[in-house]
């Protein structure tokens, strides 16, 4: 199945598209009993070196409610300069600026290798990108210089011309005048009321006043930048300024007694920074970059009470309906969220507190806007300043690797709709005759906002087959997907990615094998997983580890061979091999698991989960295991306690942690001290080997992984021997052989 | 100074002028016959405006009534009349007068002090009259009685004496014309008055004069004791004046009248009756719409005599012509009329028929109106509040006053004295308006004294005199009695040997704790007795423990926080800047203890407009950080550290905003401001940092913005009158009190200074300020150039001047009275405490005492008056006074020992309290009713027999009528047409804080004249009375009143004086704006202005000085001051109010 493997991985390379199946079964009937659904993950931005974009306007379909872009699909008529829409078959004319197209003079969107290709478009003015900072003042001396000199790198790798705006908080809330000369000026709330966007606006003062209204237009306009500039200003202009402000934040000057938590106002302060760019630049692309040492004690969004002795919420107390804040903080995160991204601004977490910070409550924030969700222990370490660092990190062309105010928009020719989307979005409540009833994910809609996106952002979009079963789509039909995505650079051009793909129809009756062999079981373990984590956000564990158990078990009925009563007998094609394995993980992963996690680490979790491209979330579902050893070159094994061998040095990748764990003799030469011995100097390089491994993938991870260097008996090397399959344990030397198939026969014999 | 001229509508007027009316009809008609005096009048009017006319009449009148008597006088005054006339005329008639009331006045059984009183001190020439012949000292008028003047007094007494001899009381002055009436032939000539009336009545009218005189006339009556001559008199004259102005309203009834008062004394009655009524109402009225009214003004300065006659007529008039005369006359009447009647009783019947009358009188009015002018009470015959102040000041303000005998009474507020601490209380401290309490409450109910006590807690003391000393008992706090918790003090009785003490307030006997033990002597006193101030001195101070403190914590030092408005107003006007730039240097001079370095009180700095603008002034920060608290619906403080902080530590800071402040709004074009929110912001501050202080707010204009405390616009003139007239006064809503409440729990004081170019409701915006103990400064359309100097004054006097904060006052007395009613800046909780939540050295409590029980002749009653407060540098103190009082069984003992100033203290308060539940004119009636109640309790306990006619007063108390009638005439009580209602809730508060040295100059001003000073002496020139006839036009004046300093520019003054004062050379060059006298080294100039120095430095405030030039525009302002004439808002003058006075007392008697 080579040729399948490297079709799926080219499409995926030209169109960041992987789909769970590259043929697909030509009838709802079929289509449900393959169990895993018609699916695609979706990487709208991927980066494209090759792919320079062009400068002119989408050609569009001219039916209302199509209105799918030009594609090399379509049908051309180059003579009568027509074309015809592949969706709804409407024939459309060329504008007049295609007057000189032919066979040999084509558009780039009607070449077969521009399947995705992106436009750059003239609309509306450019706003520069907007960075409020809302930041925590309630935090350690040491953590707050540490965020201090985070936040002042910072303004060195935002654009110059970028508008940033900074918002402190503790027990109130202070969003700081920047425009001010001498005397700094910060407006100060309540961190216990629940304002509204009006008031806020009213109190921030950037509600036109009645006045300029009547002395007729040609004041409002300037009047606005004005308005909005005092809070948020271009950093070329205030980089001293705000620089000086930063060295002077000092930690929250309230008093807090003994036994108690600091107050603070996270819920006022987000609510204030919405409102304040929903007041002044609604429908611009924006960060409200949330920096939080703790969790929030007062007001709207409060999480636990200041009292010491009362613990922050467990996963206990949740189950136990004994979060008493819990619900109300929830809507009041959710309601902000909503609003932000509505306004297209996007709101990232970044909390760094040992204990919990409220990040269940507040995940909405991140998960609707798109924006990040960083959890550390502390400001002052390597890995947030590392992670906050590559926020603003630069892609190929020296162009940050973020985009905002994303607007997805998918269409699909008549067989198929589209049943939902799960990632870092909303939906816009776009109905059309191409969507499902029946919803999977955030359904609905055809249409998506992402406020915010970097090239790995990564939606999973599910379908369904509707077309009928005594409806045979005729030989060599396919079906096709179109998924245009309007977005806001980071040069603050607007642009439009377009990515049309089709797929053949098969009948899967006779042509299974096909259906089968064009199975992407990696596609489908992620999109399955996200099915599952999706609906572990709203149901109860045990459901959706059975449902997950039931799907996998019919998938194995439909597709494997197994003589009845002989579970040895079973086999699956190399097309399924994998999947039960993935499965196996995902079951005792923390994106299901939430024992020993607390609920605000499986928040984190799934916030990741939900938004990475599939290579890393299949890293998060199994973690990758390296070993490194004098018997051969490194080599990938399997996640099982039986890869623990003495003379090895294992790496692990579980996306989250890299842990590099030496075996037990490995660890005695070391040491020893051989590794400073010239004669042994192949050990010196063994254990730079892994090092070196490590280090490219802390390199290009987001956020940064948790970093440990372990080694047999070491107390951090629990965290590689909590992921692997504990087939050999001190009780239980017998190996299960196959994971897949126990995995497998273990859940056969449950039912 | 915002009360403007106008204080005292037709109210009192109207009640005094009736009767006076009545009175001087009377007079009138015995002087009207003399026709002469009108027409010299007339020439009067030709110099003067038409008030002017009337008066000079009046002088003539007088003259004219002498002529018989004394006819020379008369002529004398005539003659000198024309320019000077009134004055030279008016002069002449009060000295003759004078003279002869005063020894009328004092027989010879009075004593020299006393006799006034008890002889009734027949305050009428009359009773001078009789008197001078015995009694020649009583060369100063009728006040003192006293002999001395006698001589003087006794040519002219003589004069007098002829006719007076059948009435022996002088019924004085007016008397002059009374007199006359007072024999048979006095109707005859009141008569022909009247007759002549008629046309008399026109010129009352005319001058407007009417209405003034009104009052004169009054006290012409009351002058002329003789009952007969005075009534037939006065009479004539209200129904003059009356038919003149109030034709409208009595018309038919006054024409009659008048006629009917010409004929004879027996008409009198009735015609008085008539014209009263009508004059009170109407008169008021019309004389302010009329022009008549002004006329009569100038009548009353000029020729006060004649006001008697004139009086009568004129305080009809007057009223009528204010108000435009018809219409204004009947509603007034009725009013006008209760009072009359109830001083006239004849009156009433007439006052119908007057109407009748009246309708012709009109006519009357403005023909004749110049020549009738009446007689009038010698107004020099009357008593004199400048004699009486002179003469305490020669008597007693050479030796200290040395409190150590139980019941003294001090020396006036107005005298320079030394005080001696000697076991009671400084009056500084304390003010009784009785030394001699009576011992039953019956008795106090039948003088209708008040019993009550002006106490000024933390005054400041003349350096020759100590401080209180500071005492300290050690742990257990300082020693009390068991049951009623009074303090130690040097009344307790310690008895078994020193063990225990018997408490001079309860008589229960507590047990002397150890470490106070100490042995007594044979007299049973301790022998560390002058050891300890507590057992030795009258106030003293004790160091409270921790459990006087609240939540039994020492409180930490205050803090002051500068609230300054920053709105388009405030920038513009330049006012911003200038607090800003005073402020740098002012905070170096924040209130410290003792010998302290540096002063442990706090700093903050609030800007607002619609917002709050907080600023971070940490001495660590390079810049001054500013937060802006936009959330005015739910005020709180948003920083904590670095909002207070140590004017030294933070100083570069500090400078550095204060620098700032003014660029930073330059520009802005904010016109909305807030108001409750800055208080609770100041509150809220003072809570986080958990201490008391002080705001200090800077405000523009009426907080219409969207917050709590918003307030409309509620300014309505159309009230004033009205039943709902009180609504004025009240705040608008009842958030200010609340967030009082809150103020004084905490300690926020808070001072309010007022910059306002037009309404901003004082009333309600004064509610904070007035109960936390706080002050109110008010610069009405504050300009930089005028008024800079004045704020800044003030500014810094009340930042530096000392402050006891948190302070709760509670006054112990001994059984058998009662502190029941309190007077002042505070807010009470409970009925016993007075909470404030500041109290500096110059606000005052006036408490009032009332009978639970019997007192006792032996043991006196005692005062102990408490005061627990935080000092500047946060120290918890008692402030203890202690002052002992005798109780008598004997009225005359009462009034023997009564101090008039205090009780006008008590009695305006008492009043200004009343006009927020009561209409004006109620608070009104019931202060006159009360002070005739008082005098008539005299005279019919007290003064030997003597004639019903004959007013007699007691000695302490023969200021009460000229003072009651500047209270009555006080903007407040009786606002003119330019007093804003912003003004009188002003006026209201201020005078609730004054002590009584204060209310006796606001109401009774002090009058200068500038080129009588002597260049080469410190002492500031004799006083003068109030009334424009006492003012030359070749002299320059001072006047002042506690908030204003007048110079009025006679225009006849030298060429060369001018030259030297103000460095122009010409009186039309001298210009109405300066704000401060020019700098010129010359002696003249040196002198007034250190004149003008040494009277700022004796008031809290730094006053305004106004320079008025004759003739001026703002003269009609000035002349608001000159509180013995008539008034142009209808106040009643001197003499026209004491006849009513003395009306309402026989009304009382009969």
């Amino acid at each position: 199945m080579a040729t399948y493997l490297e079709f799926i991985q080219q499409n995926e390379e030209r169109d960041g598209v992987r789909f769970s199946w590259n043929v697909w079964p030509s009838s709802r009937l079929e289509a449900t009993r393959m169990v895993v659904p018609l699916a695609c993950l979706l990487t709208p931005l991927k980066e494209r070196l090759d792919l320079p974009p062009v400068q002119y306007e989408p050609v569009l379909c001219s039916r209302p409610t199509c209105k799918a872009v030009l594609n090399p699909l379509c049908q051309v008529d180059y003579r009568a300069k027509l074309w015809a829409c592949n969706f709804c078959f409407q024939r459309n004319q060329f504008p007049p600026a295609y007057a000189g197209i032919s066979e040999v003079n084509q558009p780039a969107e009607l070449m077969p290798q521009f399947s995705t290709i992106e436009y750059i478009v003239q609309r509306g003015p450019q706003t520069p990108l907007i960075f409020l900072y809302v930041v925590d003042t309630c935090l350690e001396e040491e953590d707050l210089q540490a965020l201090k000199e985070s936040l002042q790198m910072s303004l060195s790798l935002l654009p110059p011309d970028a508008l940033v705006g900074l918002i402190t908080f503790g027990r109130m809330v202070q969003v700081h005048e920047l425009s001010c000369e001498g005397i700094s000026k910060s407006y100060v709330f309540r961190g216990t009321k629940d304002l509204t966007a009006k008031q806020i606006q009213d109190m921030l003062g950037l509600s036109r006043p009645a006045v300029p209204m009547q002395q007729g237009r040609p004041l409002q306009t300037p009047d606005q930048p004005v308005i909005s500039s005092r809070f948020l200003q271009p950093v070329h202009k205030i980089d001293m300024n705000l620089t000086d402000l930063l060295g002077e934040l000092q930690r929250d000057p309230w008093p807090v007694t003994q036994g108690k938590r600091p107050l603070r106002s996270t819920g006022v302060a987000l609510s204030i920074a919405v409102g304040l760019l929903e007041g002044t630049f609604p429908n611009t692309g924006a960060r409200i970059m949330l920096f939080t040492g703790g969790p929030p004690t007062q007001g709207p969004g409060m999480v636990v009470g200041d009292e010491l002795k009362t613990p922050i919420r467990s996963w206990h107390d949740i189950e136990k309906d004994n979060a008493r804040f819990m619900k109300k903080a929830t809507k009041h995160y959710e309601t902000l969220a909503n609003r932000s991204a509505a306004n297209g601004h996007c709101i990232d977490i970044y909390a760094c507190a040992l204990d919990q910070t409220g990040l269940l409550e507040m995940k909405c924030c991140a998960n609707l806007t798109g924006g990040h969700m960083v959890m550390g222990d502390s400001f002052n370490t390597s890995l947030f300043k590392q992670t906050f660092q590559r926020v603003f990190s630069k892609g190929y062309n020296g162009e940050f690797r973020m985009a905002f105010g994303a607007n997805l928009d998918v269409k699909t020719s008549r067989e198929l709709k589209i049943a939902g989307a799960i990632g870092p979005c909303i939906s816009l409540n776009a109905k059309g005759p191409c969507v499902s009833e029946n919803e999977l994910g955030i359904g609905g809609t055809s249409q998506w906002k992402i406020c915010s996106l970097d090239p790995s952002t990564t939606l999973a979009i599910y379908f369904e087959v509707v077309n009928q079963h005594n409806a045979p789509i005729p030989q060599g039909g396919r079906g096709a997907v179109q998924f245009v995505t309007h977005y806001q650079h980071s040069s603050t051009q607007k642009r439009i990615r377009v990515t049309t793909i089709a797929r053949n129809w098969a009948d899967a009756q006779t042509q299974l094998q096909h259906i089968e062999a064009a199975f992407d079981q990696e596609a489908a373990a992620v999109l399955m997983a996200r099915l599952g984590v999706y609906r572990a956000e709203s149901e109860e564990g045990p459901d959706v580890l059975r449902w997950l158990d039931r799907q996998l078990i019919r998938l194995c009925q439909k597709f494997g061979q197994y003589n009845k009563d002989d579970p040895n007998s079973f086999r699956l094609s190399e097309s399924f091999s994998l999947y039960p394995q993935f499965i196996f993980h995902l079951r005792r992963s923390p994106f299901l698991q939430v024992f020993n996690n607390s609920p605000d680490e499986s928040s984190y979790y799934r916030h990741h989960f939900a938004r990475q491209d599939l290579t890393q979330s299949l890293i998060m579902i199994q973690p990758i295991l390296y070993a490194y050893s004098f018997h051969g070159p490194p080599e990938p094994v399997l996640l099982d306690s039986s890869s623990i061998l003495p003379d090895r040095i294992l790496l692990m990748d579980t996306f989250f942690q890299i842990v590099i764990y030496l075996g037990e003799t490995i660890a005695q030469w070391q040491k020893a001290g051989y590794q400073d011995m010239p004669e042994y100097e192949n050990f010196k390089h063994l254990l730079q080997a892994p090092l070196d491994d490590a280090q490219e993938i802390l390199q290009t991870r987001f956020p940064m992984p948790r970093y440990i260097h372990t080694e047999h008996g070491g107390s951090q090397a629990r965290f590689l021997l909590s992921k692997v399959n504990p087939s050999q344990t001190h009780n239980n030397l017998y190996a299960w052989g196959q994971v897949s198939n126990g995995g497998a026969a273990h859940d056969w014999e449950c039912l | 100074m915002s009360v403007n001229q106008q204080a005292h509508t037709g109210p009192p007027y109207g009640q005094p002028q009736p009767g006076y009316q009545g009175y001087q009809q009377p007079a009138y008609g015995g002087q009207s016959l003399p026709g002469a005096p009108q027409s010299q009048y007339g020439a009067y009017n030709g110099p003067m405006p038409g008030y002017q006319q009337p008066v000079p009449p009046q002088g003539y009148f007088p003259s004219l009534g002498f002529p018989s008597k004394g006819s020379p006088v008369s002529l004398n005054s005539d003659t000198s009349s024309l320019a000077p006339n009134f004055i030279g005329s008016l002069r002449a008639p009060p000295t003759s007068g004078a003279p002869p009331p005063v020894s009328g006045a004092s027989h010879p059984s009075g004593h020299v002090a006393y006799s006034q009183f008890e002889h009734g001190d027949v305050q009428n020439g009359i009773p001078a009259s009789a008197a001078p012949v015995q009694r020649p000292p009583a060369s100063q008028p009728f006040l003192p009685g006293s002999a001395p003047t006698p001589v003087s007094q006794i040519s002219t007494f003589q004069q007098y004496g002829p006719p007076p001899a059948s009435v022996q009381q002088l019924r004085n002055h007016m008397a002059g014309m009374t007199i006359g009436c007072t024999a048979a032939s006095a109707p005859p000539p009141a008569g022909l008055g009247y007759a002549s009336v008629p046309p008399v009545s026109g010129s009352f009218s005319a001058t407007g004069s009417g209405l003034y005189t009104p009052y004169s006339a009054s006290q012409g009556p009351p002058l002329t004791s003789v009952s007969q001559g005075l009534p037939l008199v006065q009479p004539p004259f209200p129904g003059q004046t009356i038919s003149t102005q109030r034709l409208p309203t009595q018309v038919p009834g006054f024409t009659p009248p008048p006629p009917s008062t010409g004929v004879g004394p027996s008409s009198y009655p009735p015609t008085t009756g008539a014209p009263r009524p009508p004059a009170m109402p109407g008169p008021p009225l019309p004389g302010q719409t009329v022009a008549g009214p002004p006329s009569s003004q100038p009548n009353h300065v000029s020729s006060p005599p004649p006001p008697s006659t004139m009086a009568g007529l004129h305080p009809g008039p007057p009223m009528s012509g204010l108000h435009g005369p018809p219409p204004p006359n009947h509603p007034p009447q009725p009013g006008y009329q209760m009072q009359q009647n109830g001083s006239f009783g004849q009156m009433r019947g007439p006052q119908p028929n007057y109407g009748g009358a009246y309708p012709g009188a009109p006519n009357y009015g403005s023909p004749p109106g110049p020549p009738p002018p009446p007689k009038r009470l010698d107004p020099d015959s009357i008593p004199s509040p400048i004699q009486v102040i002179e003469d305490d000041r020669n008597n007693r303000g050479s030796e200290p006053f040395v409190t150590g005998v139980r019941g003294q009474v001090p020396p006036l507020v107005t005298t320079n004295f030394l005080v001696k601490d000697q076991g009671n209380a400084s009056p500084r401290y304390i003010r009784c308006t009785s030394y001699n309490i009576p011992c039953t409450s019956d008795m106090a109910k039948q003088s209708q004294v008040p019993l009550a006590a002006v106490i000024k807690p933390l005054a400041t003391l003349p350096p020759e005199e100590t401080l209180p000393y500071l005492v300290d008992h050690g742990e257990s706090g300082p020693v009390r009695c068991n049951r009623c918790k009074a303090y130690m003090c040097p009344f307790m009785q310690f008895i078994e040997g020193g063990r225990r003490f018997q408490c001079c307030f309860c008589s229960c006997v507590t047990e002397v704790p150890p470490h106070y033990f100490q042995h007594l002597d044979h007299t049973g006193k301790r022998v560390d007795f002058y050891d300890r101030p507590e057992l030795s001195l009258g106030s003293y101070e004790f160091l409270a423990t921790v459990d006087y403190c609240k939540n039994n914590k020492f409180p930490s030092p205050p803090a002051f926080i500068f609230m300054i408005d920053v709105s388009y107003n405030a920038v513009k006007s330049g006012l911003v800047r200038l607090i800003c730039e005073e402020l740098k240097s002012l905070l170096d001079y924040l209130p410290r203890e003792g010998n302290m370095e540096e002063s442990a009180i706090r700093v903050g700095f609030v800007t607002y407009n619609k917002v709050l603008h907080f600023y971070n002034v940490k001495s660590s920060l390079a810049q001054p950080q500013m937060m802006v608290v936009s959330d005015v619906a739910d005020m709180f403080v948003p920083l904590l550290d670095g909002f207070l902080v140590n004017v030294n530590e933070s100083r570069t800071v500090i400078a550095s905003l204060l620098d700032q402040i003014p660029e930073m709004f330059a520009d802005t074009r904010e016109t909305e401001t807030v108001f409750a929110p800055v208080i609770q912001a100041g509150l809220e501050a003072l809570k986080a940092a958990d201490c008391a202080g002080k705001l200090f707010i800077f405000h523009t204009s009426l907080p219409i913005a969207e917050a709590p405390g918003k307030l409309k616009n509620r300014d309505d003139r159309k009230l004033i009158n009205t039943d709902k007239e009180k609504t004025l006064f009240q705040p608008q809503t009842s958030f200010y009190n609340n967030l009082a409440k809150d103020c004084v729990a905490q300690g926020c004081c808070v001072d309010l200074f007022l910059f306002p170019n037009q309404y901003l409701d004082v009333a309600t915006l004064g509610v904070v300020p007035y109960q936390t103990g706080g002050s109110i400064y008010k610069y009405a359309y504050f300009q930089l150039e005028t008024d800079q100097y004045r704020f800044l004054n003030d500014l810094r006097k009340d930042v530096q001047k000392e402050v006891g904060f948190d302070a709760v006052m509670r006054v112990r007395t001994s059984t058998g009275i009662r502190a029941t009613d309190f007077f002042g800046a505070f807010y009470m909780s409970n009925t016993t405490d007075v909470e404030m939540a500041g109290l500096d050295c110059d606000k005052t409590i006036t408490v009032e005492f009332k009978h639970d029980d019997k007192l006792s002749e032996d043991s006196g009653a005692l005062l102990q008056c408490a005061l627990l407060y935080t000092s500047c540098a946060g120290q918890r103190r008692l402030r203890i006074h202690n002052l002992s009082l005798n109780c008598c069984t004997q009225l005359a003992d009462l009034y023997r020992n009564c101090e008039t100033d205090t009780l006008i203290n008590y009695l305006a308060k008492h009043a200004y309290r009343g006009v927020l539940s009561s209409p004006v004119k109620t608070v009104r009636d019931a202060l006159i009713n009360q002070c005739a109640q008082i005098l008539a309790c005299y005279r019919k306990n007290c003064a030997s027999p003597s004639s019903a006619g004959q007013l007699i007063l007691p000695e302490c108390m023969k200021l009460l009528p000229v003072y009651l009638n500047c209270v009555l005439k006080s903007d407040v009580l009786q606002p003119g047409p330019e007093v804003t209602t912003d003004d009188r809730a002003y006026i209201r508060q201020l005078v609730t804080s004054m002590d009584v040295a204060e209310t006796n100059v606001f109401f009774y001003p002090r009058l200068l004249p500038l080129t009588k000073a002597d260049v080469d002496s410190d002492s500031l020139p004799a006083a003068i009375r109030n009334s424009e006839e006492r003012l030359s036009k070749g002299d320059i004046y001072l006047l002042e009143n506690g908030l204003n300093i007048f110079v009025w520019v006679g225009v006849n003054v030298q060429q060369s004086l001018i030259q030297n004062l103000f460095g122009v050379s010409s009186f039309s060059q001298i210009s109405n704006a300066l704000s401060t006298l020019p700098v010129l080294e010359n002696p003249f100039s040196k002198k007034v202005r250190s004149i003008v120095d040494t009277l700022q430095g004796q008031r809290s405030r730094y006053m305004k000085l106004i320079i008025v030039k004759q003739e001026d525009k703002l003269e009609m302002l000035f002349k608001h001051f000159l509180v013995e004439d008539k008034s142009l808002s209808g106040g009643a003058s001197y003499v026209d109010f004491l006849c009513h006075m003395h009306k309402e007392i026989r009304q009382l008697l009969s």
